[in-house]
């Protein structure tokens, strides 16, 4: 395809734009202990400012093995990136990967830890 | 008696008069309070600080710049507010699973505390300071107490006629015995006057149909605007409470623009906006920046583009500066912004986290909180400079006694 110098750097630009918009999910990256940690905060502390410290609720849904038994950990992933259209609950990807959604979605079935 | 006699006689007696007022016997311990005792009574520079992590608030004093206590046992103390008592004695905590304690300043210690509902967001004082009301997401609605005792005073379920309560927001009180709050469920704003308590209820006044998802609201100091955020709508809400029968109007519409907004990682608070310079400064939802509205007309007269989506703006009292945090991930910064130009004038780093900002009553200095770096940073406002920084654990809002006595607060 041929474009203009302008219209290429313009088609980058809106790329780009729709990158910074909707967020490339986060490049994989182990989960050890040290990214463990760092989500585990970042549950506890920035999802926490929703859906509640203790995940018990808030403006966002309780979080609490019980409250997702209807869901699996691949739909929580899943809601966890892409956010729910219409309702306050971004999409995370921009700042997680698929990995980090799997662990966290996990994590949260079973009891999240402290 | 001529009058110079009469002077002197009058001279006498004025004399007699004063040197009576001065203790002749010296002062035995115990018969009145010590100086340091008396001080230590004194509430007009003292805050609290929450530590959401550790179900602990800080008792502080910002002329000292210095923590004098720490009160434990308050409960789930994220998202936690506060208000005080209007001799700004006692500060009462509302916490997220519930809470609602009422902590003596002068103590140190908890002197009530109860578990008043699953799930709450915030709470408001009454213009008598008789009544706390708090806004409950779990079941919904809004209770009321009795300020001295916690004691129950009714419960307003926010039913908007559907069978089901509403979670609740932006509760705040307002003139006349009055608490204003939001359905962020229905889209309703209510209003509930307290002066006639004889049928053990309050006469609420409903406003249906105000916008979808109202996430949080706020009062002028005036307690003339209430204005309500939208989540989802791109505009909010005013209600004028001064005019005979209020009606809202929606101010901002479409301030997007139509564009996408940005994914919303924590949701602006509107309590503490910047109302300066004939204008109020409020945070756009989804976007990175601060919108100007006219404070006569309410329509925009400026916006600014800022460093991430701002949380809290907040008037350094007695100037056009406003103060501004931003969402998770890019909360590590502060800006301010003159609000004549809408120029950022100053912008730097306190550290990871920075959740909340006060002022001294009078602006001569801020205090924030820097939550994962478990300190608050105390800084002066004229050269911006860190004057002081204070240990405290994982620490969210700070809230001054000189709250008592403003109106939304």
């Amino acid at each position: 395809m041929l474009l203009s110098v302008r219209t290429r750097s313009r088609v980058i630009l809106l790329l780009l734009a729709a990158v910074a918009v909707n967020g490339a999910t986060r490049p994989a990256r182990a989960i050890d202990a040290a990214r463990q940690s760092e989500l585990t905060s970042l549950v506890r502390q920035d999802c926490g400012s929703c859906h509640g410290m203790t995940l018990q609720g808030g403006l966002g849904k309780p979080l609490l093995p019980m409250a997702l038994e209807h869901l699996d950990a691949d739909s929580i992933a899943s809601i966890i990136l892409d956010g729910v259209p219409g309702q306050p609950m971004p999409p995370w990807k921009g700042l997680l990967s698929q990995e980090d959604a799997v662990w966290i979605a996990k994590r949260l079935k079973e009891g999240f830890p402290e | 008696m001529k009058r110079r006699e009469a002077l002197t006689a009058l001279m006498a007696t004025a004399a007699a008069g004063a040197m009576a007022a001065v203790p002749r016997v010296p002062a035995r311990a115990g018969d009145a309070p010590s100086v340091s005792a008396a001080c230590d009574a004194a509430t007009g520079a003292l805050g609290v600080v929450i530590e959401r992590a550790s179900g602990s608030v800080l008792i502080v004093d910002w002329a000292a710049r210095a923590v004098k206590s720490r009160v434990e046992g308050l409960g789930d103390l994220s998202h936690a507010s506060v208000v005080f008592s209007r001799d700004a004695r006692f500060a009462y905590v509302f916490g997220r699973d519930g809470g609602l304690s009422k902590v003596d300043l002068v103590t140190g210690q908890l002197s009530a505390r109860i578990i008043q509902a699953g799930n709450a967001i915030g709470g408001a004082i009454s213009d008598d300071g008789r009544l706390l009301a708090v806004s409950n997401y779990e079941p919904g609605g809004v209770r009321v107490f009795d300020a001295d005792t916690l004691a129950p005073v009714c419960e307003i379920s926010a039913d908007p006629g559907t069978g089901k309560r509403s979670k609740t927001v932006g509760l705040v009180d307002a003139p006349g015995r009055r608490f204003v709050y939001t359905l962020y469920d229905a889209g309703e704003i209510w209003i509930a006057d307290f002066t006639n308590m004889s049928s053990g209820m309050p006469s609420v006044t409903r406003f249906a149909d105000v916008g979808k998802l109202p996430y949080d609201a706020s009062i002028t100091s005036d307690g003339r605007h209430y204005i309500a955020g939208l989540f989802g709508e791109d505009g909010l809400v005013h209600l004028d409470l001064w005019q005979d029968a209020p009606k809202p109007r929606r101010i901002l519409d479409g301030y997007g623009r139509g564009e996408a907004p940005l994914p919303v990682f924590k949701m602006p608070h509107l309590e503490g906006w910047a109302e300066v310079a004939g204008r109020f400064l409020l945070p756009a939802v989804g976007r990175h920046e601060l919108l100007a509205v006219d404070a006569e007309t309410f329509t925009e007269c400026g916006r600014v583009a800022t460093h991430g989506q701002p949380i809290f703006a907040v008037v350094q009292p007695g100037s056009p500066r406003v103060w501004v945090n931003f969402a998770h991930p890019l909360n590590d910064t502060v800006q301010v912004i003159d609000a004549r130009t809408m120029a950022v004038v100053h912008a730097f780093k306190p550290g990871p986290a920075v959740l909340h900002l006060e002022f001294t009553p009078r602006g001569h200095e801020t205090w924030i909180s820097v939550r994962d770096a478990d300190r608050i940073d105390i800084h002066d406002t004229r050269t911006f400079e860190r004057i002081a920084s204070i240990p405290a654990v994982k620490p969210s809002g700070i809230f001054f006694t000189a709250r008592a006595h403003r109106i939304g607060q």
